[in-house]
């Protein structure tokens, strides 16, 4: 209950994973595990769809919609009509 | 001063390539944002160091935030580098880049574009003088984090952009002779905008609108309250009515600040976020709305007594 972040986009493919350890690499919540024989997916919850993982997998194991998780940024993009996000935080995220 | 977006063109540094010390054609070249506390933190982080640090087009904005956007991303590095001809100024071939840049920076594609390997740094440029012993970041230099002190330097941000239609509010209730309620905007605002961002990780639930209600509605106590008990001279129903009203508008008000909040949040997905919006918004606006209207009412028949 009350709890809206419990899934999200995040794919993983381990049978596509070369192990080059990129992903534990870049993410900044400890989703992908370096230890095993592939990449183990090890807290997909904590993913904020951030994308570094996809961008930096040399075989595209990992699939994911990333974009800015902006309340305020989406219910403007909403009113507006516009597709696609893009987040107002000029400095406010660090 | 940077934080509050007041004169941002002051804050910007001219993207280009800096030294620190007296650096070689072999020392490490750190790659930053054209923004002054993302350059800043380096450079202190860096101090005593003799290195290059390779300052990218960000137009004034953080690593993480431009990685999201892609303006500290795989085209500007590389570009950037050709225009400041780095192929001459080092030997080596490496570049050591803020792991939060790994959102636009594709490691493989700009080693492939411009021949340089990207090793991706710790999360916090203060970790850098550990990490450069060893060149391997620990579990913990990779975790974003979201304490205390930094959700406390986001408060005058969002307090920025709130502090307007909150004083308006405060003034017209003012005016209209009603200060109890006056106060409640404010307490309102002050609810969600500050307490909301510094009790977050104690507050139950995971979901920022709903720990937006909760807090909330602790604040509306009081107020609720002092309408049901201390509006001695009014009518049971007035009594009740401003006791409702500020239990559905204090609360509506400080979850929206809250959901709000995810834009600064570290954590929060574009998922998650969506979820919440479709959940708990069309809830809040009702909330807002019936709120306000019995607030319009219970002041209009007030003054119309008066008359
Ligand atoms: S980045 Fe891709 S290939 Fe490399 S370890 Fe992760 S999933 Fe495997
Ligand atoms: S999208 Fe970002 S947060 Fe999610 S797994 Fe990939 S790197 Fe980690």
């Amino acid at each position: 209950m009350f709890n809206s972040y419990l899934s999200n986009t995040l794919e993983y493919y381990p049978e596509l994973c070369i192990n080059c350890g990129m992903c534990s690499t870049v993410c900044p919540h400890g989703v992908f595990g370096p230890d095993g024989k592939v990449a183990q997916l090890v807290n997909p919850k904590a993913c904020m769809e951030c994308g570094a993982c996809q961008l930096n997998c040399p075989t595209k194991a990992i699939k994911v919609e990333s974009g800015v998780g902006c309340a305020s940024a989406m219910m403007l993009a909403a009113v507006k009509g516009q597709k696609e996000v893009t987040c107002g935080c000029d400095g406010s995220c660090s | 001063m940077a934080r509050l977006g007041v004169k941002r063109e002051r804050h910007l540094i001219e993207p280009g390539l800096y030294t620190m010390g007296k650096p070689t054609k072999e020392s490490p070249v750190f790659v930053s944002a054209n923004y002054t506390l993302s350059f800043d933190a380096l450079r202190s982080a860096l101090h005593g160091n003799d290195c290059y640090i390779l300052v990218l087009d960000t137009k004034g904005i953080n690593v993480w935030c431009a990685a999201g956007k892609k303006t500290f991303g795989t085209n500007e590095l590389v570009y950037r580098i050709e225009v400041v001809g780095l192929n001459d100024v080092v030997n080596h071939r490496t570049l050591i880049v803020p792991q939060l840049g790994a959102t636009g920076v594709d490691a493989r594609e700009v080693r492939a574009r411009s021949g340089f390997k990207v090793e991706f740094g710790p999360v916090r440029a203060a970790d850098l003088p550990e990490y450069l012993k060893t060149h391997q970041a620990t579990r913990e230099m990779r975790r974003v984090r979201f304490t205390l002190s930094d959700r406390i330097v986001l408060i005058p941000v969002e307090m920025k952009n709130f502090l307007i239609p909150v004083l308006i509010a405060s003034v017209i209730l003012a005016l209209v002779g009603n200060y109890t309620a006056a106060a409640a905007a404010m307490a309102a605002a002050f609810t969600g905008l500050v307490l909301f961002p510094i009790f977050l990780q104690w507050i139950p639930t995971t979901d920022f609108s709903i720990k937006g209600f909760l807090i909330g509605g602790v604040t509306a106590i009081p107020f609720a309250q002092n309408a049901f008990y201390g509006m001695t001279n009014e009518t049971m129903w007035v009594r009740y009515g401003w006791a409702l009203a500020y239990m559905l508008v204090i609360p509506s008000i400080s979850a929206f600040l809250a959901l709000n909040f995810t834009g600064s949040s570290t954590f929060t997905s574009v998922t998650g976020v969506k979820r919440e919006i479709f959940l708990y918004m069309p809830k809040i606006a009702w909330m807002f709305g019936i709120g306000i209207i019995l607030i319009i009412v219970l002041i209009a028949m007030k003054l119309l007594e008066g008359i």
